[in-house]
């Protein structure tokens, strides 16, 4: 008498539309938005000009949020002196212009280029460094502690702010920018920011090279494994730690990215832009959903382009417009658009 | 008696017993002991930070709630006053209308905002506060038709309560309204601070601080955690409001920068971290060192500045205006090796 298994057909079962569609659903919404402001605004050139600019803007917002809720979906560190990264990445990056003027000042497309990206790169080396020293020094005592992490954070963040003061001088800072990224291109009867179209295609590379390297390479592997569950990544042999360094000093150096294109958009920057801007990047992360790079895209489009339009069509309101979409946002899904991590 | 009064919460410590009667005194008999309109004017904030920041322990200190909102509240109680002082002409009424307008709508919007965020994590609660008290700051600068804006508003109050008002003599001082305006806010807070002393001290305070420890436990044991910090959000945002109506009373003046901004945020935080957190006695060595420091340190470190002139990069370090620069070293210090404050170490020695 031999015993059989019992008959089993393993079955994959499919996930039914409208539980895909809800999964997709985030994505949508920057279309809707898209095509609602263009209904409520009425003529096509506004429009265009609105929407890229506030494409822009979402860019922006999204390299600056990145980094953050990177950091939180690893370590579980919220780090609110991420907004001071912003603002010392600006500074160096627009002392970099300064010292380029060589470069910045003649109507060559390529040494202009080249201009901004020293000064990226100048910003993100120091930003970047500025993270390691601020993960060391600060945040390394405090891990697991989230009431003691907000609280040194925010000391961190008062400290480096005023430390700005005292090296750059307590006045705000005006700048123009390079030559060629002054003034707009002509498309479709409308003028665009020259400025503009390039922080788009810029956080767009940025965008997508970054969900490469989470989705494709063993580090971006072990990074969302990390996220996922850490105690197991870390039984698995993987030194959990050294990685969260590593994006540490990412996100700090993406803050500070985030601080250069800010500056050179706003053409005007201060010790203080990195902490107003951190507003716009929390309602990101928030709407995002902890810890998911994907949802602080969606999020942070949808924020620009809101704002935008917003300012357009009833300037008083376009702050309290991104608290509405918070909070609507929040009454559909309580824990963001995509959350990664589990609320605990 | 005096046990009663101070709901039992004792200051447990001789220099803290110390330190605190002879901050009481000092607020007490202020008029008469440093006259001079500059030490009145520190004398009452004091008094009002002291409830402001006593207030922001009930929910850091003794819940583990952090919430960057809490200037909002004090706005809105500020706020009220103005507005109803405005409207309604001066009066007594208008004041007495205006305050609580100003702690009913801090209670329901802390209601509100308890709703959407306290369920889930702490940190969601910090950042949603956080872009929500700033949305309100920029709201209200922008409004200047109901608020006047950055300007802020200026308004009248009852005659008594005025410089104008004369009283007569008393021990060389005349009693002027202003005297009297000084022993309402002095009055007041010390109501609140008992207040809130009583509250901490009670079994809700109880329930709170078993949250602080260990929230999971405490759902286990029967508290419904939610409701519990629901409530300590909004009694906090009632009695930051009050305080917001007593500076306001005291002011004649409101606006977005002293009311709203997020420096006053920092400022609360710091006294809170420094003072002590979860002692209560805290918010009030925290908010007088803190007033104290403000006012009279920022005029030596002019003075270290400009002796230090000829060196780099030190007279920068110095500058009245970096003040904030040491007060921040001071605060993450705290944090780390003075984790209860001021009034946690002095409490250990004993």
């Amino acid at each position: 008498m031999t015993t059989a298994a019992p008959d089993h057909a393993p079955k994959y079962a499919q996930l039914s539309l409208p539980d895909r569609i809800g999964k997709a659903m985030p994505l949508l919404l920057v279309p809707v938005l898209v095509v609602l402001g263009f209904l409520s605004i009425g003529s096509t050139s506004s429009w265009l000009t609105l929407t890229v600019s506030g494409l822009a803007m979402g860019m922006m917002i999204f390299i600056m949020a990145s980094g953050l809720t990177l950091v939180f979906g690893l370590m579980d560190v919220i780090n609110f002196g991420h907004g001071a990264f912003i603002s010392v990445g600006a500074y160096v990056g627009i002392s970099a212009l300064v010292a380029l003027e060589s470069w910045t000042g003649v109507p060559s497309l390529l040494l202009n280029v080249a201009a901004v990206l020293a000064a990226a790169v100048a910003a993100m080396c120091v930003t970047g460094a500025l993270g390691w020293g601020f993960e060391r020094v600060i945040v390394r005592p405090v891990y697991g502690a989230h009431l003691k992490q907000i609280l040194v954070t925010v000391g961190g963040l008062i400290v480096i702010e005023q430390m700005i003061h005292v090296i750059w001088g307590p006045d705000e800072i005006y700048l123009t920018r390079p030559e060629m990224l002054k003034g707009a291109v002509t498309f479709a009867g409308t003028a665009i920011e020259k400025y503009r179209l390039l922080a788009v295609v810029f956080g767009l590379v940025l965008f997508v090279g970054m969900r490469l390297v989470l989705k494709r390479t063993k580090i971006g592997l072990i990074v969302r494994a990390g996220v996922q569950n850490g105690e197991m990544v870390e039984a698995l042999g993987y030194r959990l730690r050294l990685v969260f360094i590593g994006v540490f000093v990412a996100g700090s150096a993406l803050a500070g990215l985030g601080g250069v294109m800010w500056g050179l958009y706003q053409e005007v920057i201060t010790a203080g832009m990195g902490e107003e801007m951190m507003i716009l990047v929390f309602i990101v992360v928030i709407i995002g959903g902890l810890g998911s790079v994907e949802g602080a895209f969606i999020g942070a489009l949808l924020v620009g382009l809101l704002q935008n339009y917003v300012a357009f069509l009833e300037p008083k309101l376009a702050l309290i417009s991104n608290i509405a979409l918070m909070t609507a946002v929040l009454m559909w899904r309580p824990q963001g658009m995509m959350p990664v991590v589990k609320a605990k | 008696m005096l046990t009663n009064l101070l709901s039992g919460d004792r200051p447990r410590s001789l220099i803290l017993t110390g330190l605190l009667l002879a901050i009481l005194a000092a607020l007490a008999l202020a008029p008469f002991l440093f006259p001079g309109v500059r030490s009145l004017e520190t004398a009452a904030r004091i008094c009002i930070f002291i409830v402001l920041v006593a207030s922001y322990d009930l929910l850091l200190g003794y819940s583990g709630i952090v919430s960057f909102a809490h200037t909002m509240f004090f706005g809105l109680g500020a706020y009220g006053v103005a507005l109803a002082s405005t409207h309604m002409g001066r009066g007594f009424d208008a004041l007495i209308v205006g305050t609580i307008a100003g702690a009913v709508a801090a209670a329901i919007l802390a209601l509100l905002i308890g709703l959407f965020s306290l369920r889930v994590r702490a940190i969601f609660f910090a950042m949603i506060t956080l872009a929500v008290a700033s949305a309100v700051a920029v709201l209200v600068s922008q409004l200047s038709g109901l608020t006047g804006g950055e300007d802020g508003l200026n308004y009248s109050i009852p005659r008594e309560l005025t410089p104008a008002f004369k009283l007569g003599k008393l021990f060389g001082i005349s009693i002027t309204g202003k005297i009297l305006n000084y022993y309402l806010v002095f009055f007041a807070s010390l109501a609140l601070f008992l207040l809130l002393l009583r509250i901490v001290n009670s079994p809700f305070g109880r329930v709170l601080k078993a949250i602080r420890e260990n929230d999971f436990r405490a759902e286990a044991i029967g508290y419904r955690v939610v409701l519990y910090r629901t409530l300590a959000t909004c009694l906090s945002a009632a009695v930051a409001a009050l305080a917001g109506s007593l500076f306001a009373i005291w002011l004649r003046y409101v606006g977005p920068a002293t009311t709203l901004s997020f420096e006053i945020m920092l400022d609360i935080l710091l006294m809170v971290v420094i003072g002590g957190m979860g002692t209560m006695y805290g918010a009030v060595i925290g908010a007088t060192i803190f007033v104290l420091a403000q006012n009279y340190l920022q005029n030596l470190m002019g003075v270290a500045a400009s002796a230090t002139e000829g060196l780099p990069l030190i007279p920068q370090l110095l500058d009245p205006d970096r003040w904030l620069l040491w007060l921040g070293v001071l605060f993450i210090l705290s944090v780390y090796f003075f984790p209860t404050g001021i009034v946690g170490r002095l409490r250990a020695e004993d």
